[in-house]
């Protein structure tokens, strides 16, 4: 193995990487929880989603072989988990953050238990694209290997923006989020919206799992994910329900997470607990400089149960 | 509809009372009482029991004793250290009639066990780590530890003659005692063979947090470290990133090599069955549990992976050699004069600390050569 010694730029290069290795899950579940609330919803099962997309992408993969079809397993789990919390939703009187969390326990448990025979196989990886080849330096070529579901998350956050704004269907969303009563009025069923709505935010949540399993760490186990399905959903609210916006503070998180480490591989060895609560730092100062007394936030759909 | 459930308040006294009585009997006639013939031993671990690591370790030590005569073995896996590892061993005591326990994780011991073992007085607890205190702590209590510093050592050697950089990494969980003893160890060892090797720490904070590990493995490795190895509850996830840059392995509590066939040098991995099987021995005799277990390689408490393809002639040899020394027992791998990456002298010339010391237990330093911090 060639190296080559980088010394402090091993830093920014370790955040560039890391956010791009990192970030990947909390894109998928961020965006997907971003049109599950922008439709009126609240699901905070996408952690257990999470957990069990990334279980049933790697069980699929080691029995057939092929990721791919991994990922279309764990989409479809998702797809199902999602449908479900949206249909029990539909019910008068439930609430969907209490059928939020339990379907997060429900999740993970079930994850767990169907997980168990494929802790030990390895399965096959979903491949990555080597923007880094124009480079020498091996650390770059590591850092600017960048997995497909990486850009398909990107491209997918600039597709949703730009479709809330400008589709029928993110308008059909939008205003099932913003008032239950208007949409009503314009012939639209919102338990059908969110309905669907939940549906795909489960989807994208389980595709977020399969890049867990499937990439990066790279297997199943049973701590995989410590709680990144939960920080997504947060994400969406830190971002304003806006898909970019999540998209970019994905991003942050991944090149925070990845301070820790590479600060102690250059020397920098003292407080490393401190740089690992940097994210959460940086989370609490921007919520505290954006948040006013005086109005709600902008951006937050009018029909969500926290806002209401 | 849904006021045929409804309990008036008469029948709910008369459930209760019911219950109650229900739960007096159970604690006056114990199930326990019904098994007195066989012995049954339980197990708690903190993670998955096939996780290539420290759970997998125990978890082959436990499949050991399930052939031997008159013993069943009770498991449960996935349990945190919380006041939940207490209820996992009521249920064990009560339940399953458990009258040996091994709570196998760090974090069991206090307050959790403490707690078990102060209200169980006739059930005996066996504690993986170095906790348990003569003075301190009950008699129905103990610790068991191997000294797995020793492999790392041997690690460290393969890792010596293996690197062309020399820079190694170690990916590490918590500055505790065991941990550093290992980290201090691994480069001990490559300084054996070659005095201007340094060793590359990175700690994460937790036993287990997969996408950390990762991170970690590739910053050493960007550091330029190319053998890596790791003290985590689970090494999968160190040894397929590491072996996925190109990076050399030596592994940690099982054997990972079917991980990474071709990069893996070799491992310490614990042989617990060989002390689950002593301590059931004397539970069948009849013979009072020993409080303070500790052993090494030459006690076949540890035992290395086989040799990988990668290893070269001059490290076999020397591995074989130092391998044949350890056995010997009384091999130190703390000795003077050594001093602290900090640079306070930690053994003086002449001064050694042989595996059984016990001042190894308390360490709280890096030696000089590792580049890292304990805070």
């Amino acid at each position: 193995m060639e190296t080559t010694d980088i010394g402090l730029w091993g830093v920014p290069l370790a955040m560039l990487g890391g956010a791009i290795r990192v970030s990947t899950p909390f894109i998928f579940v961020s965006l997907g929880e971003a049109i599950t609330e922008r439709s009126g919803r609240i699901n905070l099962g996408l952690e257990g989603t999470l957990v069990f997309g990334a279980m049933s992408a790697y069980a699929v993969a080691v029995m057939t072989g092929s990721p791919w079809l991994g990922l279309v397993a764990a989409a479809l789990a998702g797809l199902c988990f999602g449908l479900f919390h949206g249909w029990i939703c539909k019910f008068p009187k439930v609430n969907d953050i209490a059928i939020g969390i339990a379907l997060m326990l429900f999740g993970t448990g079930l994850a767990f238990f169907f997980g168990k025979p494929f802790i030990q196989p390895s399965a096959p990886d979903l491949p990555a694209i080597p923007f880094g080849a124009w480079s020498d330096i091996p650390q770059v070529q590591a850092a600017l290997n960048v997995n497909v579901l990486f850009l398909i998350g990107a491209a997918l956050a600039v597709f949703l923006w730009w479709a809330f704004r400008n589709t029928r269907v993110g308008l059909i969303v939008r205003v099932v989020g913003d008032s239950a009563d208007a949409a009503r009025a314009m012939g639209l069923n919102p338990n059908t919206v969110r309905l669907l709505a939940t549906g795909v935010g489960g989807a994208l949540a389980g595709i977020g799992g399969a890049y867990l399993s499937l990439y990066y760490p790279g297997s199943w186990t049973e701590r995989i994910s410590s709680g990144q399905g939960l920080m997504a959903v947060a994400l969406v609210i830190f971002a304003h329900w806006n898909p970019l916006g999540c998209f970019a503070a994905a991003l942050l998180f991944g090149g925070a997470g990845a301070l820790g480490p590479a600060l102690q591989s250059v020397g920098v060895t003292q407080g490393y607990y401190l740089f690992y609560a940097a994210p959460y730092i940086l989370t609490l100062i921007i919520m505290i400089a954006t948040s006013s007394p005086s109005r709600t936030l902008a951006g937050a759909p009018g029909e969500l149960s926290i806002t209401k | 509809m849904t006021g045929k459930f409804m309990l008036s308040r008469r029948d709910l006294l008369k459930t209760s009372a019911a219950g109650a009585a229900l739960g007096l009997a159970s604690a006056a006639f114990p199930i326990r009482a019904a098994r007195a013939a066989a012995a049954t031993v339980g197990f708690i671990y903190v993670g998955p029991k096939d996780d290539y690591g420290y759970n997998q370790a125990h978890a082959e030590g436990a499949a050991s004793l399930k052939g031997i005569e008159g013993i069943s073995v009770v498991e449960e896996e996935n349990v945190p250290e919380t006041v939940d590892v207490q209820k996992t061993m009521e249920s064990m005591i009560n339940l399953d009639g458990a009258s040996l326990i091994f709570p196998t994780s760090f974090g069991y011991f206090d307050p959790h066990m403490l707690a078990m073992c102060a209200k169980f007085p006739d059930v005996q607890f066996r504690h993986c780590g170095g906790m348990w205190n003569k003075d301190k702590h009950p008699m129905n209590a103990g610790s068991y530890f191997g000294y797995i510093g020793m492999g790392q050592y041997l690690n460290g050697v393969v890792a010596g003659h293996t690197t062309k950089s020399k820079k190694l990494g170690f990916v590490a969980a918590k500055p505790i005692p065991q941990v550093l003893l290992n980290i201090n160890s691994f480069l001990l060892g490559a300084r054996s063979v070659d005095p201007a090797i340094t060793c590359q720490v990175i700690f994460t904070g937790e036993w287990s947090l997969a996408v950390k590990e990762a991170e970690a493995t590739n910053a050493l490795i960007d550091q330029g470290a190319d053998v890596v190895t790791c003290h985590v509850d689970s090494p999968k996830v160190v040894v397929e990133t590491a072996a996925g840059r190109g990076a050399f392995i030596c592994g940690y509590h099982a054997n990972q090599s079917p991980l990474a066939p071709e990069k893996y040098l070799t491992g310490a991995e614990w042989n617990w069955a060989k002390v689950y099987k002593m301590f059931v021995d004397d539970l069948i005799a009849g013979k009072p549990l020993p409080n303070f277990t500790r052993g090494g390689l030459a006690d076949g408490f540890v035992k290395m992976s086989p040799l990988g393809p990668a290893v070269g002639e001059a490290a076999r040899k020397q591995f074989d050699a130092m391998l044949a020394e350890m056995m010997k027992g009384g091999f130190s791998v703390i000795k003077g004069p050594l001093k602290s990456n900090k640079g306070a002298v930690v053994a003086t010339e002449g001064q050694a600390f042989v595996e059984t010391a016990i001042e190894l237990e308390s360490m709280d330093y890096l030696v000089e050569g590792v580049v890292g911090s304990t805070a």
